[in-house]
């Protein structure tokens, strides 16, 4: 379970200070599947950052299956990270010069695995996300579908609980995009809980909750099937009311 | 994070940029080369210098006429030196108890002929005893046969090179060759010996001394080379030397020297020589080092977005540090090795082209390139891994 209360996150941008988040307090249940949406500037992915203990709030607390990880030193923080949070991108974001395999294998690596379990539980993630046959490939020769499906097999290899995902789709076509979705709700269902930032109102619908973040704040709060209602706040926004 | 992986990571992440990667390599490559081949050749020199003093044994003491070192005298009272006579060299003999053996020495150029054929060697006059003061050992024959230095007599002994020339497969020894205007018996031929002190010994014909100074009308020897009983008492028997001839000249106009002096002189200028070479080499390696901290920063800008991703990853800030440390430390390591391998063929050519310099590392020089090459990595490389680990996250992801 994730606990947020007055979350607060200040940048200096030249001589301005912007607040990408303001206040900020949520409550997301384990097992959870929910959508973040906003315009660009809103604070959606200094929320996401935060929530993976990528970066720190400047105020309030920050609690992660009962541990207040705002208080948590770099050490400490990269364990958390590797064990209890999974990254996907919209970049992808897989090293180039291995292979699909060996990029599934890197969490592991850092943690200490043993090379031939670490191969195992890397082939298995693989088959998982129906990519077993193109194990030894290197990105480049993989598709952009393949390689988000790549990135989800190590963002989940070493079991964590909170899976983050910051526009897992943004790059895809709509068929590769809906599939790399069904593998994500796959998860969910079986007890990870999912955050999706995204733009995409195809995307955020399918989600049981549904957060919109204006200036750093939450300005909305509904379910996935209320889709049309966050729509028309967004737009209000975009449009700079 | 276990170390093979670890390394595993790093060559993969070197294999991605082989131009770079190999030539930063083979700046330290140059630099270990530099530093094993000129500390072998401060080295070679410093043995062959040794050798030839080795050769012509310890426990010595060496009286040359002239006195090198000012004195207190006013310039132009000295006039020319005395000679060390025979007479001399006799006195010393009797007078100095610390003298095991010692041998005149008297050195001059002549043309030796037999028939038709002639060569133009160095004469050496010398006694009986130079055999064993110049540890020199006879293939033929005999050396010269103990008599008093003061008689001459007209035999020669040949260096080994002259005897081939002069009698080609005939044996020499017997035979009666004219050495200048004298006509001798040639009694024994030298075993190969090379060179000694700057003489030939395989181009030289030695006569009895008194001979050789009256063949090249000279009075005074060249050299008188005192072997003492032992090297304890090579001091008091430098000294007894120096007093016993200043006391017969009335003025000190002698040069006493010990072998263990001149060694020992030559013994800290060639180190302190293989030193400075070796300093010299060290500085290209520092550059190679510069070298490598400006590819790692290339590769650790490059890489940003790969950092950003091992952190969310759950890469700690050791692991990540680690990780472009080792790069560095491969790069100068491996570089250092293939810097050995070409020290190694360098100094094979130079043992091939000058055969007669013992051209070879000091161990203490290779470990030391080794051991430099890889400091070099880590030094180097820290700034850049540090620059790395310190990535914010967020910023890295984004490519910033």
């Amino acid at each position: 379970m994730i606990r947020l209360s007055g979350v607060s996150r200040r940048y200096a941008v030249g001589d301005e200070t912007v607040h990408a988040l303001v206040d900020v307090s949520e409550t997301i249940e384990s097992g959870e599947y929910l959508a973040i949406m906003g315009p660009s500037g809103s604070g959606k992915s200094t929320l996401l950052h935060v929530l993976g203990c990528l970066d720190r709030p400047d105020a309030g607390s920050y609690e992660l299956d009962g541990r207040d990880v705002a208080r948590l030193d770099e050490a400490e923080l990269s364990l958390v990270r590797r064990h209890t949070i999974g990254f996907v991108f919209q970049f992808f974001h897989l090293v180039p010069r291995l292979s699909a395999r060996e990029n599934v294998e890197l969490p592991m690596l850092f943690a200490g695995t043993p090379p031939a379990e670490r191969r195992e539980r890397a082939l298995a993630r693989l088959r998982a996300v129906g990519l077993e046959p193109r194990a030894a490939h290197r990105p480049d020769q993989l598709s952009g579908g393949e390689r988000q499906r790549v990135a989800l097999a190590r963002a989940t290899v070493l079991d964590p609980k909170l899976l983050l995902a910051d526009e897992p789709t943004g790059n895809l076509d709509t068929a590769s995009g809906r599939h790399v979705l069904e593998i994500l709700e796959q998860m969910n269902a079986a007890g990870l809980t999912l955050i999706v930032v995204t733009h995409d109102p195809a995307v955020a619908r399918r989600a049981r909750r549904v957060l919109v973040l204006k200036d750093g704040r939450v300005v909305y709060r509904g379910s996935g099937a209320q889709i049309h209602e966050a729509v028309e706040i967004l737009s209000a926004a975009e449009n700079g009311a | 994070m276990r170390a093979l992986d670890l390394l595993g990571f790093s060559v993969r992440a070197l294999r991605g940029h082989r131009l770079r990667t190999a030539m930063s390599l083979l700046g330290v490559a140059i630099g270990v080369a530099a530093v094993v081949t000129l500390t072998a050749l401060g080295e070679g020199a410093r043995r062959y210098v040794l050798g030839q003093f080795a050769a012509v044994g310890t426990n010595m003491v060496i009286v040359l006429p002239g006195k090198t070192q000012t004195t207190g005298a006013m310039p132009g009272m000295g006039g020319v030196p005395n000679d060390v006579t025979l007479d001399d060299a006799l006195a010393v003999a009797r007078g100095v108890r610390q003298v095991e053996k010692m041998a005149p020495m008297v050195v001059g150029t002549e043309t030796v002929a037999f028939g038709e054929r002639r060569r133009q060697v160095a004469l050496f006059g010398s006694s009986h005893e130079a055999l064993e003061v110049r540890r020199l050992s006879i293939a033929q024959g005999r050396f010269l046969p103990p008599f008093p230095w003061d008689r001459g007599a007209a035999v020669a002994v040949l260096g080994s090179n002259l005897a081939r020339e002069l009698f080609p497969g005939t044996d020499p020894v017997g035979q009666v060759v004219r050495v200048g205007d004298w006509r001798m018996r040639v009694i024994g031929v030298l075993a190969p010996r090379g060179q000694q002190l700057g003489i030939d010994m395989d181009e030289v014909v030695v006569v009895p001394v008194a001979t050789a100074m009256k063949m090249l009308n000279r009075s005074g020897l060249f050299r008188l080379v005192i072997q003492v009983r032992s090297h304890a008492e090579l001091e008091s028997a430098k000294a007894a030397v120096l007093r016993l001839l200043t006391e017969r000249h009335g003025e000190e106009d002698v040069t006493v020297i010990t072998q263990d002096a001149v060694v020992s002189a030559f013994s800290a200028i060639l180190d302190a020589l293989t030193m400075a070479l070796a300093g010299i080499a060290a500085v290209s390696l520092a550059v190679a080092g510069v070298g490598i901290m400006n590819v790692m920063l290339v590769s650790v800008s490059e890489r940003t977005r790969e950092v950003g991703l091992l952190k969310a990853l759950g890469a700690g800030r050791g692991q990540i540090l680690a990780a472009f440390l080792t790069e560095a430390i491969l790069i100068s390591s491996a570089g250092g090795l293939l810097g050995l391998l070409l020290g190694w063929a360098a100094i094979g050519a130079i043992v091939t082209v000058y055969p007669a310099l013992p051209a070879a590392p000091p161990a203490w020089a290779v470990a030391a390139a080794l051991a430099l090459s890889v400091a070099v990595g880590a030094l180097f490389g820290v700034l850049p891994a540090r620059r790395a680990t310190r990535l914010d996250p967020v910023h890295a992801l984004a490519g910033r």
